[in-house]
């Protein structure tokens, strides 16, 4: 594997190993002028760390409390990130995109 | 996600094993699926299944809407290769920047002063002969051949090999004027005018920078501009989009 390239799953499988509860969040669907195209992760820890990105950094904030969320009640959720929607228009998705990004607990 | 299904992909990746992930959006469900086989608690759901083969093949991720519910598709597809020949100034700057740009790179250099692992960290660095070493390689579709040395006895064997492959860039650093006389060895060495015409010499995009990091990110540029080209072409439905 290309050891440069940030290796999100990599870094989940390390934060397993080291005992932490991790949330890992997925583009599953944009429109429009999105940052970040389908399949881009990032994956949080239970202390809030971040790997990767799923947007240029506009809706992370919001992604990071809704993993904390899934990391307690260990069920996943489908988040909508858009210019209609009251939240992302709160966080700021500047750009005029939607994104729809899956969040779950890993293991 | 499971953790079996976490290291399932990890190894496919480290493989280069294509493999694609479907999951169920409404309870996280998932299969994974290879070219002979299905891994997974959605391996007898025939609509998955069907869904992480289309992608298989595609290589593409997305969401659909399926007698099985929305399954979000994602297609782990073995990065694109890029192999430098040369191990030098430029190449010290290239190497690290292709890499971030997801590009599997190696290097190939015979001479061990150049080629030494601690100047290029984390990279399968080659000190066989180019041509040796290119045809153990085997550029495909999925590759790119950058060639730095400026010495003939070791560009030119790693070009015929990349001209007659289906490399999708091959570029020669070297000025118009050697780029010229390379034309002229290379004739002789029986590449035809259509063939050295796919090479990018003098290589790179011209941006006007001078030093070994400028020239390296030129290089880059022109090569991510001739991948982002040539999959437009492929799916100009989805440019259109």
């Amino acid at each position: 594997m290309n050891p440069a390239q940030e290796d999100i799953l990599g870094a989940v499988r390390q934060w397993k190993d080291a005992g932490k509860d991790v949330a890992l969040a997925t583009v599953t669907l944009t429109w429009g002028s999105s940052p970040r195209p389908v399949g881009s992760q990032l994956a949080i820890d239970g202390a809030g760390n971040m790997v990767g990105s799923v947007s240029g950094g506009c809706i992370e904030g919001a992604v990071v409390k809704e993993a904390l969320d899934a990391i307690k009640d260990g069920k996943p959720r489908l988040l909508d990130f858009g210019v209609t929607d009251e939240q992302a228009w709160d966080v700021g998705l500047a750009c005029g995109g939607k994104v729809q990004v899956f969040v779950e607990k890993v293991g | 996600m499971k953790l079996s299904t976490l290291d399932a992909l990890q190894a496919a990746r480290a493989a280069r094993r294509p493999v694609v992930l479907v999951k169920r959006i409404a309870d996280g469900e998932e299969v994974l699926i290879f070219k002979d086989r299905a891994e997974g608690a959605l391996a007898s759901d025939a609509a998955a299944v069907a869904a992480g083969r289309a992608a298989l093949e595609s290589g593409k991720s997305e969401t659909v809407e399926t007698a099985s519910g929305k399954l979000f598709v994602q297609a782990f597809i073995p990065p694109q290769r890029m192999i430098v020949v040369g191990a030098v100034h430029i190449a010290q700057a290239l190497v690290p920047m292709a890499a971030m740009s997801g590009f599997d790179v190696t290097v190939i250099d015979p001479r061990r002063a150049f080629a030494s692992d601690s100047r290029f960290p984390g990279v399968t660095v080659l000190t066989d002969w180019p041509d040796e070493a290119m045809e153990r390689l085997k550029p495909d579709p999925a590759t790119a051949v950058v060639t730095l040395t400026h010495d003939p006895k070791l560009d030119d064997p790693a070009l015929i090999v990349a001209l007659n492959s289906d490399a999708f860039y091959v570029g020669s650093l070297g000025s118009r004027n050697t780029h010229a006389k390379r034309k002229a060895r290379l004739n002789e060495a029986g590449i035809t005018d259509a063939q050295f015409a796919r090479i990018h010499g003098p290589v790179g995009l011209n941006l006007g920078g001078r030093s070994p990091a400028e020239i390296a990110i030129s290089i880059l540029a022109q090569i991510i501009q001739v991948r982002s080209a040539q999959a437009a072409e492929r799916e100009p439905r989805e440019r259109a989009a």
